[in-house]
């Protein structure tokens, strides 16, 4: 039963994927590529990911497309024309793409318990953390405390990136208003 | 959008109903599913459909640009400060142990604290991009 809705939600993604790189109105590729993030949101939740789910069904779905609709009143809402078609971006992303799949050829099956990621601190992580740490969430246990420097580091990044987004957005603004 | 009366209804009932949600998950993160991360996002989408709905000027009274400005710093103090205190109270840095009596308890703090500090500075900085976006139209 959960191949079968793998399988579709996969082939879903797939063809939306299709569908945005071919649509030449921005507005609707926006719509259908937040379409595309609920349903990868679908994807975290089958692999028992709820936490990351959440997140994309707010950020990816949510938030992502109302600021690109944004972008779109500021900016033109058509792509433009294509020129000839150069046979060398599709050799090169055809290229590419085999090798990423030839390299995880290398890789340890999905869900492999003997994977070294799997071997390395998670074991200590889930027979301790109940004692150590004590709160029932082993995520949490790993995020908030083994790796608080992380995610310290983390919210300095979104610190920075809205710090980023505020300079840029709000230096352009005054620029406009002075010549008026 | 004064005329979709449906949609403003229904907002209204959902928009306290996403801000609860958001807290649940901030809150009951170490229990369940969640955190600071996921509880952030939540609660400035609950933001972002109020403008949506009810415009920038009634969103701005609920929290003006200059707050959720300053609280992206205060989250991020937040965090940086449980660690220091931690530092203070004789550990090493974010070492939520001495934080009270008892390793567990104070585990239970460090966590509840940063936590917090994530969820405050995630939910400023989604609002604030999203001002900055909306306020150049």
């Amino acid at each position: 039963m959960i191949e079968i809705v793998n399988v579709l939600l996969l082939a879903f993604m797939a063809i939306v994927a299709l569908a945005v790189a071919v649509m030449r109105s921005l507005f609707a590729a926006l719509m259908v590529s937040g379409f595309f993030s609920l349903l990868s949101a679908g994807m975290f939740l089958l692999l028992d990911a709820v936490d990351v789910a959440f997140t994309e069904a707010a950020v990816g779905a949510g938030i992502a497309t109302i600021l690109g609709m944004g972008t779109l009143v500021l900016t033109k809402t058509d792509t433009a024309k294509p020129g000839p078609i150069s046979p060398w971006p599709i050799l090169i992303v055809v290229l590419t793409g085999g090798v990423l799949i030839y390299g995880t050829l290398d890789m340890p099956r999905y869900g492999d318990p003997q994977a070294p990621v799997h071997q390395h601190v998670a074991p200590r992580y889930i027979r301790d953390s109940a004692e150590e740490v004590g709160v029932p969430n082993m995520v949490t246990a790993v995020l908030a405390s083994y790796r608080g420097y992380d995610t310290l580091g983390e919210t300095a990044v979104i610190f920075a990136a809205g710090v980023s987004v505020l300079i840029l957005l709000a230096a352009r603004r005054r620029d406009e208003e002075e010549p008026a | 959008m004064s005329h979709h009366i449906v949609l403003r209804v229904i907002s209204k009932i959902f928009i306290p109903m996403i801000l609860l949600f958001a807290l649940y998950v901030q809150f009951h993160g170490d229990f369940g599913p969640g955190g600071g991360f996921q509880a952030g996002v939540i609660f400035a989408a609950a933001f972002v459909l109020h403008t949506l709905i009810f415009g920038a000027k009634a969103t701005a009274l609920a929290i003006p640009s200059h707050l959720a400005r300053a609280l992206m710093a205060v989250g991020l103090l937040l965090y940086l400060g449980t660690g220091f205190a931690a530092l203070v109270r004789g550990g090493n840095f974010l070492d939520y142990n001495v934080l009270a009596s008892a390793p567990i308890v104070g585990q239970h703090y460090g966590i509840l604290l940063v936590e917090l500090g994530v969820g405050v500075t995630v939910a400023a900085v989604m609002i604030t991009v999203f001002f900055a976006f909306t306020g150049r139209r």
